[in-house]
């Protein structure tokens, strides 16, 4: 039988700069019937673009420059308009990395849902809201009566990936191409829409694409996995098969990224003064309370880790301990005294002590500022310094992130990586020679091998200066590799804290439990064990329910 | 919806309150002008005796704000005062003529402007958005260059040229439209149609470019968004990916530069009214700054900031109800 998708020596050109750069260098690709293959690489290793090119679709600013894509022996190079559009949606199906962003904000799920049965004539609107309903409830989403009956913004994003999946089941096609259909997710939501995923592809037998760059996902999901670096093909082998014996070095090095494991340091002694001690804060946003009763310590030359899905307050605790946010209740005390609750009331010293480091390197950096002007505006403020001695401390500040002055002190932002962006933020934080960073999901936006890097930074850091850190984080991993303390933290509370080697040993918390065993391993049957567990756990107290 | 209900009431309220502080700065500004009513409507000869008497019986003699009290009072209850220029000062007997109202003669001239107003934009809104729609879906190409072209020049022309070079097209050349729009009471809707058609056109060329562009603008800046990529992974055709998934989201800034555009046609015609000789408010308003009709003047004023602010309003509160997450809260 002829593959259903093939994909010979294909060429994928992007431009920028008024010149045309390859992004695609002659990948070769072949999807049977009812396969699911996995497509894995970091960020610009041309994961999207090629899967988008199995769909015949490329992106503006971007063209096919050679090669051939056969789709269920139609050329989709070659293909007319016309005739590509009626396969897109109806035989061809594409779910997106943010949902939220995905659905159109101004039409209700099920009028976007019926929009490509209706168009392409497979089903009229009654018959497809039937088959809506009964997808949505195969898709485990609740009230699949009604729920789609819903705006998207009225809709979790969890539900919302589910509700997209659904969408694209809605003409039964052969081949759906799923663009890191889970990565916008946190790691409890993610298992459950992984599971609906898997399951609805292998009811209906339908073929797959699966892009992301998390590898324990992926071995959920695929048959088999292909590994892309920047526009070329590193290895394709099945999953188990890679999992246990990659054969290419570059693979090996993304299985190894999650080995990095920090030492742990030794517990203060009982006559530590914490250095951070937030006690009691309770904080609103208006009449929203999103804070309520927090306290935890950071002691000197130690990393306290945050923990907790998104909307559990951790950047919000960041906010009032740098006083952005006074609280309503509650004192943050640094080395023993109670900071002024406002920014404003603090002294430049104060102010100095505690320093930031964000997700989006990106946007916090002043794209039209040289790097020696971002790190040396802090320095000048604090430390008065002017000259040629501003000159030469920010070029040792470059040093110690591991930037050649020469090379980057006047480069601008938009010049460097992703990485070399997060290092400009963490020497801009060191300028003001602080005792406390607060790092706010600073690996989030960065592929493993750019994190990993950067946490091997922050702490030769932490043992050159003696520099504490909050770290806040969703990613269990980071947890395990850095972490001195962990801090969990659910809807406004802290849950469970504790050394991280108890953290990380049961008996938990029942929600640090769920947290915990959320994370995927690197084991093509975790998620099914997992499920299996859950269901187990799930019939139980549904048992005892109904007595 | 009782958010949305709370919004509204919130803008009517605070337009309400706009109005009422631009009442005061017409009322300010009206008197501020140079010279006297009185003065002019006597002529130089007049002694001071019979000015003042004029003065006295039309109140000018009281302090301003007791003044502006009086008429922001009356204006309230739907009373613009009388205006000086028709009531008979020479036989004046204390009792008024109804035809020399202010009401009287602002409301067929402004409902002569509405009539103008409301043919331009029954052409010109759905020409404007409809040439946008297609300006962004063919973006690029001669479509989209020509009718930017088209608009931009007919907007860069002086209104007075446009309407002559209409004037000598469709009334010279071929005379198949009046040149001549007078209009009055009594006349069947066909023929006051006829009659408008010319003015409305060339205020239609006027109007046109700013809402066309803002339409084609507001659609292209959504054409990157995630879910009209989505819209056209699903095999949608081009126009109803625009149609369908992008003007939804776009209508906020197209309302407002509408409600702009329309509030211009009320308020700020009188070059179009003056070639065309068409009895509107604007040649009216003209005519009594001349005159020194500060009641006509006034009411003028406050009748043009009044659609101002409505016309906005209603934008402001069209775009609030075409946001969905206002419409259906979670």
């Amino acid at each position: 039988m002829t593959p259903l998708l093939e994909i010979r020596d294909l060429r994928i050109e992007g431009r920028s700069d008024e010149e045309w750069h390859p992004i695609i260098n002659g990948v070769d690709l072949t999807l049977g019937r009812g396969e699911v293959l996995g497509l894995i690489g970091e960020s610009g290793a041309g994961k999207s673009t090629l899967g988008l090119a199995a769909m015949g679709y490329v992106r503006d600013g971007v063209r096919i420059s050679g090669g051939s894509v056969m789709f269920d022996g139609i050329d989709l190079m070659n293909a007319s308009t016309e005739e590509k559009r009626s396969l897109l949606g109806r035989r061809i199906a594409y779910v997106a990395q943010s949902a939220a962003a995905s659905f159109n904000p101004a039409h209700k799920l099920i009028d976007q849902h019926v929009e490509a049965p209706v168009r392409h004539g497979v089903q009229d609107r009654g018959e497809s809201i039937e088959d809506a309903i009964e997808l949505y409830a195969k898709l485990r989403l609740p009230n699949p009566e009604e729920i789609g009956f819903r705006y998207p913004h009225q809709v979790s994003g969890g539900q919302l990936q589910r509700a997209m999946t659904a969408m694209a089941m809605s003409c039964r096609p052969d081949l759906i191409i799923f663009d890191e259909p889970t990565t916008a997710l946190d790691v409890t939501t993610q298992i459950e829409v992984l599971a609906a995923i898997r399951d609805i592809v292998d009811q209906f037998g339908t073929s797959a694409i699966y892009i992301t760059h998390d590898l324990a996902v992926v071995a959920q999901m695929a048959d088999r996995i292909k590994v892309l670096l920047r526009g070329d093909e590193v290895e394709t082998a099945p999953t188990r098969e890679m999992l246990d014996a990659p054969r290419e070095d570059y693979t090996k090095s993304l299985w190894a990224v999650r080995g990095y494991h920090r030492p742990e340091k030794p517990k203060p002694g009982p006559e530590s003064v914490p250095i951070l001690a937030v006690e009691g804060v309770t904080a609103a946003y208006g009449e929203q309370v999103v804070l309520n009763e927090v306290s935890f310590d950071i002691h000197p030359g130690r990393t306290v880790a945050v923990v907790g899905e998104s909307g559990s307050g951790k950047s919000t605790t960041a906010r009032v301990i740098t006083g952005l946010l006074p609280p309503r209740s509650g004192v943050v005390r640094f080395e023993g005294e109670a900071l002024p609750p406002s920014y404003r009331q603090r002294s430049k010293d104060q102010l100095r002590q505690i320093q930031m480091i964000y997700q989006m390197a990106d946007t916090a950096l002043n794209p039209r500022q040289s790097i020696a002007q971002i790190v040396g505006r802090p320095v000048r403020f604090y430390s008065g310094l002017k000259g040629r001695r501003l000159a030469a401390r920010v070029d040792e500040l470059l040093e110690q992130i591991e930037l050649d002055p020469a090379i980057y002190r006047d480069r601008l932002p938009g010049e460097l990586s992703g990485g070399q962006k997060q290092r400009v933020g963490i020497a801009r934080a060191l300028a003001a020679e602080p005792r406390l960073i607060i790092c706010d999901e600073v690996t989030s936006a960065l592929d493993q091998l750019v994190a990993e890097g950067i946490l091997k930074l922050l702490a030769r850091l932490q043992d050159e200066l003696g520099l504490s850190y909050m770290f806040i984080t969703h990613d269990l991993a980071t947890v395990k590799a850095i972490a001195d303390e962990v801090v969990v933290m659910k809807e406004g509370r802290v849950i469970e804290q504790g050394p991280k080697t108890e953290m990380f040993t049961p008996p938990h918390h029942p929600y640090t439990d769920l947290l915990l065993s959320s994370v995927p391993e690197m084991d093509p049957d975790w998620l099914d064990r997992l499920l299996a567990e859950r269901r187990v756990e799930a019939l139980g107290e549904a048992a005892t329910d109904k007595m | 919806m009782g958010s949305v209900i709370r919004i509204v009431l919130q803008r009517l309220a605070l337009g309400l309150l706009t109005l009422l502080i631009v009442s005061a700065v017409i009322f300010g500004a009206v008197n501020l002008l140079p010279g006297d009513f009185a003065q002019a409507v006597l002529g130089q000869s007049a002694t001071p005796e019979a000015v003042a008497a004029i003065r006295t019986q039309l109140g000018l003699d009281q302090p301003l704000p007791v003044r502006y009290a009086q008429w922001l009072w009356d204006a309230a209850r739907g009373d613009l005062g009388v205006s000086f220029a028709q009531a008979n000062f020479a036989s004046f007997t204390g009792r008024v003529d109804p035809s020399a109202t202010v009401l009287a003669q602002i409301g067929p001239r402004f409902a002569n402007t509405m009539f103008l107003a409301g043919v331009t934009a029954a052409i010109a809104v759905p020409l404007a958005v409809g040439l946008g729609i297609l300006a962004a879906l063919w973006r690029d190409t001669a479509f989209d260059k020509g009718a930017n072209i088209a608009t931009l020049s007919s907007i860069s022309s002086p209104e007075f040229f446009v309407a002559y070079i209409l004037i000598l097209l469709f009334a010279v050349v071929n005379p198949v439209l009046p040149s001549l729009s007078n209009i009055f009471p009594g006349m069947s809707f066909g023929e006051r149609l006829e009659k408008t058609l010319l003015p409305a056109l060339t205020l239609t060329l006027v109007v046109t470019a700013h809402m066309m562009r803002m339409t084609r603008a507001a659609i292209l800046n959504l054409m990157a968004q995630p879910y009209i990529e989505m819209a056209r992974l699903k095999g949608m055709r081009p126009l109803r990916v625009i149609w369908r998934h992008a003007l939804p989201n776009a209508l906020a800034p197209i309302v407002n530069v509408v409600a702009l555009n329309l509030a211009y046609l009320v308020t700020g015609v009188v070059v179009v009214e003056v070639v065309f000789v068409y009895p509107g408010i604007g040649q009216l308003f003209v005519d009594s700054v001349k005159l020194r009709d500060i009641p006509v003047v006034q009411a003028c004023c406050l009748i043009f900031a009044a659609a101002y602010i409505l016309l906005n309003l209603t934008a402001d509160i069209l775009s609030i109800i075409s946001n969905p997450r206002l419409r259906h809260p979670k």
